[in-house]
């Protein structure tokens, strides 16, 4: 696909400079997400520029940290589902799996704190959760790849759940606690340890003592130079961190799909009986993958969840969170580790956030009392109230709208935005023939 | 002799799995009836009446009852459409919501507004007692209420059929399974719209409405009396149509061999419309009664339901009607009694635990993965 439309750009000249550049975005990959971003930004502009230079960069700030953390868990789950075909609905547990593991190998060990940890240092907790994520993806793979598709849907959902529920209960907590000397926390959750990048700006991570680095940037930028809050600041510094991340999995994934490893996944998905009967290990390759996805997922967990103060299993590990990452891979394209990023930002900043924040502005316009109930805006016959009711329970539209998106995508386009479930297998392209060669008459 | 029981041996040896499950469930029998008799060995036995586990197995069956009929419709769409509805969790509530509604209307005519009733107690500031719907109160209103949650969720299930699967009907079940998710969100949410989204009573408390059975030490509830005798009733209707009817004959026929079927001249698509119908109603018919059962009421408690329906209907082997009863009754009962072993924290776990090692050992099902028969 993209080398066809690479190829004919190059005979015609572009009309313009502009097309040229949206000819250009259009080619790669990389330039469809920054342009993605680039037209979330202008929306996100257009909504806040009245409340000033803060909030249009709070807004930004807070869209591109959604849009990141999406496109990290679609990426580790579009290695899955994607690259091998592996339908895993667990991606909220094993995310809840390495946020967890991290917060107790991390956690200071004095009991005065909340739940007591081990107190050892952030990069052991990071690959502590990405090893008890991929050891109990191994154990629910292990049988569950006998299985038909559905059925481990079915398990990974049960797994997750399982997981949370086990997180959420007092119960373990107490056993934790008295066996290894470490707590959940239950359902009140734990907090999480202290960001390292705010460490750079700031000396202990308390606000008031400016690194030398933070005094630049705050006296610039910041509540000192140009106003711009000093948290927002620092969560900007931590977002290049994610972003940096994210362009590691990506090229991770990159590498692995290209690989004889990568392919022979993709023989798989399409077919396993051709697959097995060439002589491919099918159920190993599918364990690797399965296992591989999972320790992805713990670390978008942790990234994710771990940088947000507290986590607790209730509200954040809900299966629901797994069908938003899912939701970001199907509007991408499955199979295609571009569209997972772009599904990842389109999915958090259009559909997840877009309405609550055009809801809660189009609410400012309305000059009418919200009814207290569905039932209520309904007898009074008027669809201003009306109006002021929908607006103010933005929330359920916005899932109906995200239900219906999905129904969508599934109904006309299955393979999403960039999926590319055609692809060669082979490492030389076959599509191109030399021309005056033999044929096969 | 001999030879059974080499045989025996083999199978063991060939199934470890099994055994090792066989021998905790084994472990766990012996624990129970030492506990039931006071015994305590070591860290078995303990203390535990037979009350205690006389009411935790009743509950079990009343609760695994109510999963059961769900796990009927769930079944049904799987076998003839070849596809795990994600769904099926929201037409529970949405059940529960229009039947409780209706249930309402007739209980509570003329002194409460009509909108506070029709919304299940949204709006308005009208109590359940106020209300007062209780069986043996208002035995008409929980009936009719009963009807229409049969009825209004079977349109609803049709209608989303026609909506959303029926142009995908030559899908791989993956694409439906995702597009079934889709279709849950749109339900549960216009529920939460329509309804709100805070948990209420819904039942009216009455004096004296435990019926005690005093040679078993069981006091039982009215409510679940009426649960028990209608998920019974609808279960053994569900029978008699799939073995004396023709439509019950032509489902089998789908579910068992769909190409076969369709040669055979059963016109296809009546049938689905038929299982929607039947399905769809079920679900909402035991949303209802859960509802009776717990005496709350939630938009999204169907679809926390959902992971128990589909445990029980693995359990039963996915596909098989009977099959899901059994294993609707089966994760009840674990469901209930599982916390004389465990903390209360795990009793949801333990039954999907039950699930994933039914489906590691024996992936057809208690039934063998006989199809709707």
């Amino acid at each position: 696909m993209s080398d066809d439309s690479a190829r004919s750009s190059e005979t015609e000249a572009p009309e313009s400079a502009t097309a040229a550049l949206i000819d250009a975005a259009r080619r790669s990959d990389l330039g469809l997400v920054l342009g993605t971003l680039l037209a979330v930004y202008l929306v996100a502009a257009l909504l806040t520029f009245t409340d000033g230079l803060n909030s249009v960069v709070g807004l930004m700030r807070t869209l591109t940290f959604l849009g990141l953390v999406y496109a990290l868990a679609a990426l580790a789950l579009n290695l899955q589902w994607g690259y091998a075909g592996l339908f895993n609905i667990g991606v909220a547990g094993f995310m809840a799996l390495g946020v967890y593991t991290m917060g107790i190998v991390v956690r200071s060990p004095d009991p005065a704190f909340g739940p007591p940890g081990f107190g050892l240092p952030l990069p052991v907790g990071i690959v502590a959760g990405m090893l008890v994520a991929a050891v109990v993806g191994l154990l629910a793979a292990l049988p569950a790849l006998r299985l038909k598709a559905d059925y481990l849907a079915i398990v990974t959902l049960g797994i997750s759940e399982i997981i949370r529920l086990i997180l959420q209960s007092s119960a373990f907590d107490n056993f934790l606690r008295e066996t290894i000397g470490a707590g959940t926390g239950g359902g009140s959750g734990m907090g999480m340890p202290r960001n390292p990048v705010r460490d750079l700006f700031l000396v202990d991570g308390q606000a008031g003592t400016p690194t030398a680095l933070g005094d630049l940037v705050f006296g610039t930028v910041g509540e000192s130079g140009l106003g711009i809050a000093n948290t927002i600041l620092i969560d900007w510094a931590y977002i290049a961190v994610l972003a940096g991340f994210v362009i590691g999995f990506f090229v991770l994934l990159e590498r692995l799909g290209r690989s004889p490893f990568g392919r022979t996944l993709k023989a798989i998905r399409e077919d396993e009986l051709v697959a097995d009967s060439l002589g491919k290990n099918v159920d190993l390759i599918k364990i690797k993958v399965f296992v591989i996805g999972c320790a992805l997922m713990g670390l978008a967990g942790i990234l994710w969840f771990g940088s947000q103060g507290n986590v607790s299993p209730t509200p954040q590990f809900m299966p629901v969170l797994t069908f938003y990452v899912f939701i970001a891979v199907i509007i991408g394209g499955s199979g295609s580790n571009a569209g997972a990023v772009l599904g990842g930002i389109v999915f958090a900043t259009v559909l997840f956030e877009g309405p609550r924040r055009v809801g809660a502005s189009l609410r400012d316009v309305i000059d009418a009392e919200t009814p207290p109930s569905f039932a209520d805006a309904l007898v009074t016959l008027d669809p201003t109230a009306f109006l002021a009711f929908a607006t103010d329970n933005i929330a359920p539209l916005q899932f109906v709208f995200l239900g219906l998106i999905l129904v969508f995508i599934m109904h006309r386009r299955p393979d999403g935005i960039l999926g590319d479930r055609i692809e060669t297998a082979a490492a030389v392209d076959l599509s191109e023939r030399p021309s005056g060669g033999e044929t096969d008459e | 002799m001999g030879t059974t029981e080499s045989s025996i041996v083999d199978a063991a040896r060939g199934r470890p799995g099994l055994l090792l499950v066989a021998f905790l469930g084994g472990l766990l029998l012996v624990d129970l009836a030492a506990k039931l008799a006071g015994l305590s060995l070591g860290p078995i036995g303990g203390a535990i009446s037979a009350d205690r586990f006389g009411s935790n197995l009743w509950n079990g069956v009343v609760i695994g009852l109510v999963i059961g009929l769900a796990g009927i419709g769930l079944s049904m769409t799987y076998s003839i459409l070849s596809f795990a509805n994600f769904s099926h969790g929201d037409l529970l509530s949405t059940g529960a919501f229009t039947g409780w509604g209706v249930a309402f209307l007739i209980a509570g005519f003329g002194d409460i507004p009509v909108r506070s009733l029709l919304t299940v107690r949204d709006a308005g500031g009208a109590t359940a007692g106020d209300i007062g719907a209780h069986i043996l109160s208002t035995p008409v209103a929980i009936l009719v209420g009963l009807l229409a949650a049969f009825a209004i969720t079977a349109a609803v299930a049709l209608a989303l059929d026609r909506a959303f699967y029926k142009p995908m009907r030559d899908r791989d079940g993956i694409s439906i399974l995702i597009a079934s998710i889709g279709a849950a969100l749109i339900v549960r949410y216009a529920i939460q719209f329509v309804y709100g989204s805070d948990r209420r009573g819904v039942t009216a408390s009455l004096d004296a409405s435990n019926l005690a059975f005093a040679p078993l030490g069981l006091s039982v509830n009215a409510h679940e009396l009426t649960i028990v005798v209608a998920a019974l009733g609808l279960m053994l209707a569900m029978h008699f149509m799939l073995q004396r009817t023709k439509l019950g004959t032509a489902m089998r026929a789908m579910a068992d061999n769909k190409d076969l079927a369709l040669v055979t001249g059963i016109p296809a698509e009546r049938v689905v419309t038929a299982t929607w119908i039947i399905g769809g109603g079920l679900a909402g018919a035991s949303g209802y009664l859960y509802v009776l059962l717990r005496g709350t009421i939630q938009f999204d408690f169907g679809w926390l339901l959902l992971l128990l329906i589909f445990a029980a209907v693995i359990l039963g082997g996915i596909g098989s009607v009977y099959g899901a009863i059994a294993g609707g009754l089966v994760i009840g009962i674990v469901f209930t009694t599982s916390t004389i072993w465990i903390p209360s924290d795990f009793n949801e776990a333990a039954a999907f635990a039950v699930m994933i090692t039914m489906l590691l050992l024996r992936p057809e099902g208690l039934f063998g993965g006989v199809s709707t028969a």
